[in-house]
């Protein structure tokens, strides 16, 4: 399933309108950041088996998130890196090596209109987006602004840098191993038994076939809840961890409801949500409760390192157009 | 200690999102509450407000952590907004009871849209004309949207055809009005769902083309008059036109 999503639609969930939005916003604004895009511009979020893409014009474009071993014209092109792509140039991706959301972004953006101030695919209203629907064969994106190159290309190319997010996974304080998730508590976490406390952090979960972009279920010993009261409907969040009638747990992720009245026993903290969303079916999570100062800092951190490779990747960029003329 | 005397408690709802609930239950008065401090919020925002959802009996504000860590780096985001929200809570509300939309929604109670009402007559011991009667005989207050675009939850139905939710949802067709509990509510999109089905309006709950892309607001007060087929087929017409 492949859809255009940008950094989600706000404002209008008192009236049921979720804000959708990309699953990994991480990976999303990195891959923009690298053609010169806004962070937030609209761009293709795939999920594998992923569409087949045919350039009809020259562009600049990038991949980010999953790796799903692309290949243009049957060689092998890197995540993360600008790639000058020409007319009737063949985009694939052939398997899923990591992660589970990948990211197609071309400079200048998807023309297309937005709805609600946001061009993501909202499903369920069939809106925003391309036709507010997922992308089918033959469907034909048109480009912002055409991309315009002086040197007669004799094959596609991709530029030398390649954007740096090993931060994500070397230096983030105090996570121990990928499967590693860092969440706050709920207003509900103290309705849980002790015993189902402690199999909530030191027990894993495993996310299971029943999981998409709405949100994971996940599978474990069944928890328990001390007061069996329903929780009057309220507002839940991208990473609102509740608990089910059967004692199992959702997550919720970005196609989640505005409200809901299942306890919301823990939340996953912003700065995880990147993490979370390259997770799929079969994937291990081991839950480990922090502070809110913490998940603050995280998140800032997270910020302040994209603002450093907007920076780097916008240098980069002017500098290889002056070099080639274009 | 609040202006109009609501006991709340506050409380995070992640690390970019803060909770005010005033209780765990549906009553009028309290969500008249949440309906007039979310208007407040709506008309002059807290800063590095992203959005205000109101719910039954609670209102989240999702902000921007960075922007409001900058208004008072010694305190967490969490921390500053709590005392903005408070000082908010504080404050008079100007308007509480304002004028309310009155809208009126005509549904077809016939069978062939009403799946579950003979089953709800039967275990009510009441008639078909009785659920339709007491199902038209109020007017209902719009608490909150959520679950789908453009659903509102809306009560309370006469305790006579209150009815519990299905144990399993069931694919539901767009218009449909049904029943949970003391709720009733229209679907505006063909979704599954666990209401209790007793008619069809043929009035579009939503529309993403128009600018108000939702016939409810919360804080409306709507009122259902039964309509024949023949009626709801020209409705219907004329709705696709306009």
């Amino acid at each position: 399933m492949d859809t255009i999503q940008d950094m989600g639609r706000y404002g209008h969930q008192l009236l049921g309108i979720n804000p959708t939005g990309a699953m990994d916003k991480y990976a999303m604004q990195v891959t923009n950041m690298l053609v010169g895009n806004k962070p937030g511009e609209a761009l293709i979020e795939l999920h594998f088996p992923a569409s087949v893409f045919m350039f009809t014009q020259p562009a600049l474009i990038a991949l980010g998130g999953a790796d799903f071993s692309a290949s243009i014209n049957g060689e092998p092109v890197p995540n993360l890196h600008c790639i000058i792509v020409r007319k009737n140039d063949l985009l694939q991706f052939h398997k899923p090596v990591s992660g589970a959301r990948a990211y197609l972004t071309v400079k200048g953006g998807i023309a297309i209109k937005p709805w609600l101030n946001s061009y993501s695919t909202h499903l369920k209203a069939k809106a925003g987006g391309f036709n507010g629907r997922n992308l089918h064969k033959d469907d034909e994106l048109l480009i912002n602004q055409p991309f315009f190159s002086s040197a007669s290309l004799d094959d596609f190319k991709v530029l030398s840098w390649q954007a740096d997010t090993k931060y994500l996974t070397a230096a983030q304080p105090g996570i121990n191993g990928n499967d590693e998730i860092l969440m706050l508590p709920g207003n509900e976490w103290e309705r849980l038994t002790n015993e189902s406390k402690e199999n909530f952090t030191m027990t894993s979960f495993v996310i299971t076939q029943q999981s998409d972009r709405m949100g994971y279920r996940l599978n474990n010993i069944p928890l328990h809840s001390m007061i069996n009261d329903e929780v009057v409907s309220s507002a839940v969040s991208f990473g609102t961890i509740q608990l089910l009638p059967d004692g199992g747990l959702i997550v919720l992720m970005a196609d989640h409801q505005t409200t809901g009245g299942y306890p919301r026993v823990a939340h996953v903290i912003t700065a995880h949500h990147t993490k979370l969303a390259q997770m799929k079916a079969g994937d291990k999570i081991h839950f480990r409760m922090t502070d809110l100062a913490t998940a603050e800092q995280l998140l800032i951190k997270q910020q302040q390192h994209l603002l450093q490779l907007q920076n780097a990747c916008t240098f980069r960029l002017e500098q290889y157009f002056n070099e080639h003329h274009h | 200690m609040n202006y109009t005397g609501f006991s709340y408690n506050i409380f995070s709802l992640g690390d970019a999102a803060i909770t005010v609930d005033f209780g765990n239950y549906i009553d009028i008065d309290i969500n008249k509450e949440v309906i007039a401090r979310f208007n407040q919020l709506q008309q002059t925002p807290l800063p590095g407000m992203i959005e205000a959802v109101p719910a039954y009996s609670s209102l989240t504000v999702y902000y921007d952590v960075a922007a409001i860590r900058k208004l008072n780096p010694g305190l967490t985001a969490f921390e500053t907004m709590q005392q903005l929200l408070e000082e908010r809570l504080k404050q008079p509300i100007l308007q509480k009871d304002g004028e309310e939309r009155i809208i009126k929604i005509p549904v077809c109670y016939d069978t062939e849209f009403a799946s579950d009402i003979q089953q709800l007559a039967a275990v009510k011991n009441i008639s078909v004309e009785e659920v339709i009667s007491f199902h038209t005989a109020k007017s209902y207050n719009v608490y909150m949207l959520g679950f789908l675009p453009g659903f509102a939850y809306m009560g309370e139905v006469d305790e006579k055809i209150a009815t519990p939710r299905k144990s399993q949802p069931v694919n539901v067709a767009a218009g449909s009005v049904g029943i949970a509990g003391k709720q009733t509510g229209i679907y505006p999109l063909a979704s599954p769902g666990g209401w209790q089905i007793i008619g069809r309006t043929p009035l579009k709950l939503f529309n993403a083309a128009s600018l108000a892309p939702t016939l409810l607001r919360v804080g409306d007060l709507v009122q259902f008059y039964p309509i024949n087929k023949s009626e709801f087929e020209k409705i219907k017409i004329t709705e696709s036109i306009g």
